[in-house]
């Protein structure tokens, strides 16, 4: 068959897809997204129906993917790292409910936040959780280990995590196809309690999950994806993991590495192999993308100088790797290069000529002109470009959602006026519980929900609470009479104005629904 | 055979597109290839630059390492000049001079063009001129990578398939102003390589 050419993401979904899924459940997210538009637009997904549309955020999508699997189906749920502190909670619980139906939790990191608010490894969470976790160092990897993944989350009756960052997220090569799997037939758990999760059964279930911990390590030790090569020089060992092993391999001629290399890519890490390793080798470079975890478990609270790595200063402590920091922790000279010309000035993002933000932004503007600056709580979306001159309106950007909540707590420390600009889709995410806070404690807030009627940031996705806003703040119990739908255009500005003027002086919960699409709502719009 | 190449421009102007294409022909040549392209935030008018690695061996890492690339392709001048920490000694850098002012800093575009001339292997093309000219200004992508055709490696007829396959949906008339487009910027990159 002929080669695809895939992402990393898409490869992870024709993977999981060939590996007999039911069901993809996920909130978008960069860069994780395309794991889910793939399977939305692929003809084999589509004429199977395997359930493929957006939930509301991660959390909801994590708890409806134990439903699938409880039902017995493989499912695959997908986000970004910032959206498994979302979905934490099911997550680690799921790690004591274990599985029916095989789970796939594959998490896209983004270290250097290429795209995000902040740059975690979401290992950590699997090793939090107790869970095995698999992570991919090239495409066809991507493709291949929903195979094993979904085997191994069977065998044990364990979630297991699929981790990948930003490079292999968004990189395309070609990868072979395997023989497709069968969907599962629908079958209840085995024992009745699996999922119930009360403390007497908790207990047991905790105990089971340290006792086959042995288990997943021996997995590890025998995993394909897992490789020890030898090599002559034993002055280094190179510990690599996932993607690192490629910056590895591309420094030298061919992947021709003197040094004896593991690596890594399927957890709990392979104890056999790591003490290999240790024994033969005067040193050992542990490459990770990320944070380091594997560095940190070997060089143990009272350290140990024969480990290097981000901790020790051999290769930088934050971001991502790449060829050339590789090439230097290995001591091998830099590639001559040329400097960025001074002449190069940044072309930071802004938002799109005609973009609706602009005019909400503009309007407010005049207000925060009066006021002063300090009061506009905001959010994650493209509306948090407006931050940026020239309209500089808003003051925060922390957690999907925490607009409302901020502007709630500060009113209730007497801030006036206290304002939350939020998107759509990041209000259907996680901002209707903070505005029901607000109603019950009668804040004194105004809430702009920014409808572009899209998912706009991550590259258009339907919004959940499309054609819903003004019924669900009706439903939390905010007034009809300070619910108001404006239209962002440059015509009504002098309107608009006026209407958030009423609104800072009315004492209660106000919100303004400024809609109007984004201009490239048309024809992009998809399921 | 081994070609690295970094796209470049602004978002929205069509950089992907080129990679599309070349990815497409360098599969049908039986080639290994990696592209590694940026999503998300910084679509929003910002920089935008994809590593394009082409080869018949195998390829590890998705990254072009700094020193490393054979070609430096950008559809706006400055973008290219940010790639320059990339460009191997003996790599070939090739522009559009066209410049995309949407930032309030913009450099000198003469200052820019001295900068630009100073490089050893450089080829600078009016790509929306010529693009203009031909009466499809909307290919002025094409008119680079037909510019950047002569440093691939790749046969001609490989990206004049891929030229159909990726515009075929949008009927004859486009596949037409893209190949004569394409066709335009290697006619003249073959007068103008210094
Ligand atoms: C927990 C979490 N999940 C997902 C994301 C990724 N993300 C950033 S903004 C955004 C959506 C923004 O949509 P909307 O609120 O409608 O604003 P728009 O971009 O359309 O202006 C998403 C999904 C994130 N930052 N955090
Ligand atoms: S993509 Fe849409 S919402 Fe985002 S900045 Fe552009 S117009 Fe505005």
């Amino acid at each position: 068959m002929k080669k695809l050419l895939l992402l990393g993401d898409e490869a992870i979904a024709q993977g999981a897809l060939d590996a007999g899924i039911s069901g993809a459940y996920g909130y978008p997210g960069t860069p994780s997204t395309e794991i889910v538009e793939y399977i939305q637009r692929n003809k084999e997904a589509i004429e199977k129906d395997i359930h493929r549309t957006w939930s509301a955020n991660e959390k909801t999508a994590l708890e409806e993917t134990l439903g699938m699997s409880y039902a017995g189906k493989r499912v695959i749920v997908t986000m970004k790292h910032v959206g498994l502190n979302v979905a934490a909670d099911p997550y680690m619980n799921s790690a004591l409910t274990g599985a029916n139906g095989g789970v796939i939790v594959a998490v896209a990191d983004d270290p250097s936040m290429h795209s995000s608010q902040n740059e975690q490894d979401s290992r950590y969470y699997a090793k939090f959780a107790l869970m095995p976790a698999f992570e991919p160092s090239d495409q066809q990897e991507a493709y291949e280990m929903p195979f094993l993944a979904f085997d191994i989350s069977e065998k044990y009756h364990l979630p297991v995590m699929m981790r990948v960052t930003t490079r292999l997220s968004h990189s395309r090569a070609g990868v072979d196809r395997r023989e497709i799997l069968k969907e599962n037939e629908k079958h209840l758990p085995e024992n009745p309690n699996q999922f119930m999760l009360l403390p007497a059964f908790a207990r047991k279930k905790f105990k089971h999950l340290l006792a086959i911990q042995d288990d997943l390590v021996k997995e590890s030790e025998n995993s394909p994806f897992n490789k020890y090569t030898d090599g002559k020089d034993r002055s280094l060992g190179i510990i690599a993991c996932g993607l690192a092993f490629n910056y590895l391999m591309e420094n030298y001629e061919e992947g021709k590495c003197p040094y004896p290399v593991l690596k890594i890519s399927q957890y709990p890490i392979p104890r056999k192999q790591v003490e290999k390793i240790i024994s033969e080798c005067d040193e050992i470079l542990v490459l990770e993308e990320g944070m380091p975890l594997v560095e940190e478990m070997l060089t143990g609270f009272l350290g140990n100088k024969k480990i290097k790595g981000r901790m020790d200063g051999s290769l930088p402590r934050d971001g991502e790797l790449n060829p050339q920091i590789v090439r230097k922790a290995l001591k091998l000279p830099e590639l001559p290069s040329l400097e960025i010309p001074q002449i190069v000035a940044g072309r930071p993002p802004a938002l799109c000529v005609g973009c609706p933000h602009a005019d909400t932004y503009k309007a407010l503007k005049v207000l925060i002109n009066k006021y002063g600056q300090g009061h506009v709580f905001s959010d994650i979306g493209c509306y948090t470009l407006g931050f940026l001159p020239p309209y500089q309106a808003i003051n925060t950007c922390v957690d999907m959602g925490a607009s409302i909540s901020m502007a709630v707590g500060a009113a209730d420390a007497g801030l006036f006026p206290a304002i939350a600009t939020i998107g759509d889709s990041t209000f259907g995410h996680s901002g209707m519980t903070p505005l029901l806070d607000a109603v019950i404690s009668k804040a004194n807030i105004v809430v702009l929900i920014l409808d572009n009627e899209i998912t706009a940031m991550t590259g258009m996705q339907e919004s959940q609470v499309n054609g819903r806003i003004e019924n669900i703040c009706i439903g939390v119990g905010v007034e009809k009479e300070h619910i108001h739908v404006i239209n962002p255009l440059p015509r009504n500005h002098e309107d608009n104005v006026k209407i958030i003027q009423e609104e800072i002086n009315y004492n209660g919960v106000s919100v303004i629904i400024p809609r109007r699409p984004c201009i490239h709502v048309h024809g992009k719009k998809k399921k | 055979m081994k070609k690295d190449i970094i796209l470049a421009g602004v978002g929205g102007q069509g950089i992907l597109s080129i990679a599309t294409i070349i990815g497409y022909a360098a599969i049908e040549s039986g080639l290994n290839l990696k592209q590694a392209e940026v999503h998300g935030m910084s679509q929003r008018g910002g920089d935008v630059q994809s590593h394009l690695r082409i080869s018949d061996k195998e390829i590890f890492s998705d990254l072009i390492p700094h020193g490393g690339a054979d070609l430096i392709l950008s559809v706006e001048p400055m973008e290219a000049l940010r790639y320059m920490p990339y460009l191997a000694e003996n790599g070939w850098f090739i522009t559009n001079t066209t410049p995309f002012v949407n930032i309030p800093d913009y450099p000198d575009t003469n200052k820019l063009m001295d900068e630009i001339k100073s490089i050893k292997n450089n080829v600078a093309i009016n790509a929306d001129q010529i693009a203009k000219d031909l009466g499809s200004s909307r290919s002025m992508n094409m008119v680079m990578l037909g510019a950047a055709s002569l440093f691939l490696d790749i046969p001609y007829d490989k990206l004049e398939e891929g030229i159909k396959f990726i515009f075929g949906r949008k009927g004859e008339k486009v596949v037409e102003s893209n190949l004569k487009a394409m066709k335009a910027g290697k006619d003249f990159a073959e007068k103008n390589k210094t």
